[in-house]
């Protein structure tokens, strides 16, 4: 039968189940064969003792999960500095992680010059408002309507500018966060819980309430607002932004300044938690992970993905990491987010993609 | 009395008023290509006045002329008195110029009701401050607000599609919304880039009456694209016919169709 003959064979990965079958299936397939390779009983290993070792000592778990909370916040602040801007003019910004260091090392900066703490904190929003009006003027106005990798490629080049700058001002040694000068908490408090003690380090508990403050009083600005209306509406579409007489570069401003303000208090805590330098940078990249968990366009998203890359980075290394030397804390976040990306590119939380053909 | 000086509904056309957009020897070129060549026509108050022409003649062009997207190398637009250079959209949507795009461009995840409320953004007048606060004035100036959005969902009678986002909807539902928003801003220039295009019969009818009613009731002065001549020479006052360009002929419904370089441009013509 020639049609059947020229039939073309079904894509079968393009099915979400097929797909997911086939992964457990290697999985299944490795664990076997690595349990019987050693025969010690790795399937035991990594399925039944973590969770053993979980209720044997529930007070290391109650430690771990704060652990992981906390970062996990941290982490949702960065990601939400990507979110403002990623929503408003549909940019990944890669500067966002040397936008935090930058804020930071301006903070200290000025400190150390002989400003007063709580002055210097103004002056550092003042700086990120100079910046963000600076961004607008230079680098996105003149590339309006170009392809979004272009624009992409030009937060590149803000990176670069921006370590740079930070570096030839503020020179490149590691500072010390003021943390005492603005009243940050120090020290820890112990909790008798399960049995055990667990440690809270205050600067965390300060770090976790600032943070979830901070991300209410932006999800409700933008979900409810004029602003945050023109903002959604400019994410959506450049031309029919202009043509209802939004400005595009007045909200790019406001948006680009707000980031400045996360990035700011992201610096801040961070820095009080260790030292600020330029490997900050690094730790903005695990942003990356917690955006593609909680889709690039959602508030939600950003944190619950955050909460969920900080939890199980830290209960991974803790419970997991032993079996393969430790040290996959470093990793785990873009394995988590590989496993997403195969199954809800838009993430959890992402705009639907909706496609009228 | 003859037909040239009946519109639709049978009535003698208005005395229209003052002009309210000059345009004045404009051209607009692309690099080397010649999009509009020295075109000049006005659009009085009340009026509809309806572009047509064969593809690529520039009307879309024109329009973008006029609402600030393209910027014409030479010539000069007058909208009410005030002429003007350079112009920003956001600063033609401020005077008062309102628009629909050929390709619907609505803000497509958010809900019916959330695009026709950026029609308002210029109506808003709070700062920052109570915006963020939500509170006071602002959310009165919010609720004063929706009620305006509401009336207009009633009038293009898109109750039904109030809260779900404009991407799911057919496309001739999206038209609409498209031209709710523009009405939002209270406009007293509305252009409309071929507001029927792809459209059932039935569609269009509505379409046609919604624009009708705009200019009746409302008093807004319509400029529209369209292709379907049945709908230009019933809705429209005057026409301006463009051809690679170029303003080949001007003048009412029956004029225009009676117009020799018209028929030749619509037609062709033995070289």
């Amino acid at each position: 039968m020639s049609d059947v003959a020229v039939r073309p064979m079904p894509n079968l990965l393009a099915n979400g189940w097929i797909k997911a079958g086939l992964i457990l299936a290697a999985i299944v397939v490795a664990a076997i064969l690595g349990a019987r390779l050693d025969g010690s009983g790795t399937l035991h290993k990594i399925f039944i003792d973590p969770f053993d070792q979980m209720v044997a000592a529930p007070d290391l778990l109650a430690q771990t999960v704060w652990e992981g909370l906390v970062s996990g916040v941290l982490y949702a602040l960065i990601a939400l500095g990507f979110v403002l801007i990623f929503k408003a003019s549909g940019v990944f910004n890669f500067a966002q992680g040397i936008m935090v260091v930058f804020a930071a090392l301006t903070l200290v900066g000025l400190y150390e010059k002989g400003v007063p703490a709580f002055l210097a904190v103004i002056l550092t929003l003042g700086v990120m408002f100079v910046l963000a009006v600076a961004i607008e003027r230079v680098v996105l106005r003149p590339l309006v309507n170009q392809p979004d990798i272009i624009l992409f490629m030009a937060t590149f080049g803000i990176t670069y500018f921006l370590i740079g700058l930070g570096e030839s001002v503020f020179g490149g040694n590691p500072k010390q966060m003021i943390a005492d000068q603005l009243w940050l908490p120090k020290g820890a408090v112990d909790l008798k819980l399960f049995g055990g003690l667990v440690s809270l380090q205050k600067i965390d508990i300060a770090a976790a309430i600032i943070a979830s403050v901070m991300i209410a009083v932006l999800a409700a600005f933008f979900q409810y607002t004029r602003i945050g209306r023109a903002l959604r509406a400019v994410a959506d579409s450049h031309k029919a932004a202009l043509s209802v007489g939004i400005s595009l570069n007045q909200i790019w401003v406001i948006v680009w300044f707000t980031a400045g303000i996360v990035a700011l208090i992201t610096g801040i805590m961070w820095g009080a938690r260790s030292d600020v330098s330029f490997a900050l940078e690094i730790v903005a990249l695990k942003a990356l992970p917690v955006l593609i968990l909680g889709g690039f366009t959602s508030i939600p998203g950003a944190i619950i993905g955050g909460l969920i890359i900080g939890i199980g980075e830290k209960m991974g290394e803790f419970y997991w990491g032993p079996l393969v030397g430790g040290g996959i804390e470093s990793w785990l976040a873009y394995f988590i987010a590989l496993g997403f990306l195969l199954f809800r590119p838009q993430g959890l939380f992402g705009d639907k993609i909706i496609e009228r053909i | 009395m003859n037909a040239a000086t009946m519109n639709v509904t049978g009535e003698p056309i208005r005395e229209k008023g003052e002009v309210l957009l000059a345009v004045q020897n404009v051209s607009l070129r692309f690099g080397g290509v010649k999009a509009i060549s020295d075109v000049s026509f006005d659009i009085r108050k009340g009026e509809v006045r309806a572009i047509i022409g064969p593809n690529g003649a520039g009307k879309t062009s024109m329009l973008n002329c006029i609402n600030g997207f393209y910027q014409p190398q030479e010539g000069q637009i007058t909208f009410k008195g005030e002429r003007r250079h350079k112009m920003k959209p956001h600063r033609a949507a401020a005077a008062g110029i309102a628009r629909t795009f050929q390709n619907v461009a609505l803000f497509k995840g958010m809900s019916t009701l959330d695009n026709i409320m950026t029609g308002r953004t210029l109506k808003m007048k709070r700062g920052f401050f109570w915006q963020a606060l939500r509170h006071g004035p602002a959310m009165n100036e919010e609720i004063e607000h929706r009620k305006v959005v509401e009336d207009i969902i009633d009038f293009l009678q898109i109750e039904h599609i109030r809260k779900l986002p404009v991407g799911k909807l057919p496309y001739g539902l999206q038209k609409r919304v498209e031209l709710g928003r523009a009405l939002a801003m209270e406009p007293e220039l509305l252009l409309l880039d071929e507001p029927m295009a792809g459209m059932n019969l039935e569609e269009k009818e509505d379409m046609c009456r919604f624009i009708l009613d705009v200019n009746q009731q409302f008093g807004t002065t319509i400029a529209l694209i369209e292709h379907d001549m049945g709908v230009v020479m019933d809705l429209s006052d005057r026409v301006v016919v463009l051809e690679y360009g170029r303003k080949i002929a001007d003048g009412t419904p029956s004029e225009v169709k009676a117009d020799q370089k018209v028929i030749d441009a619509y037609l062709g013509v033995a070289h």
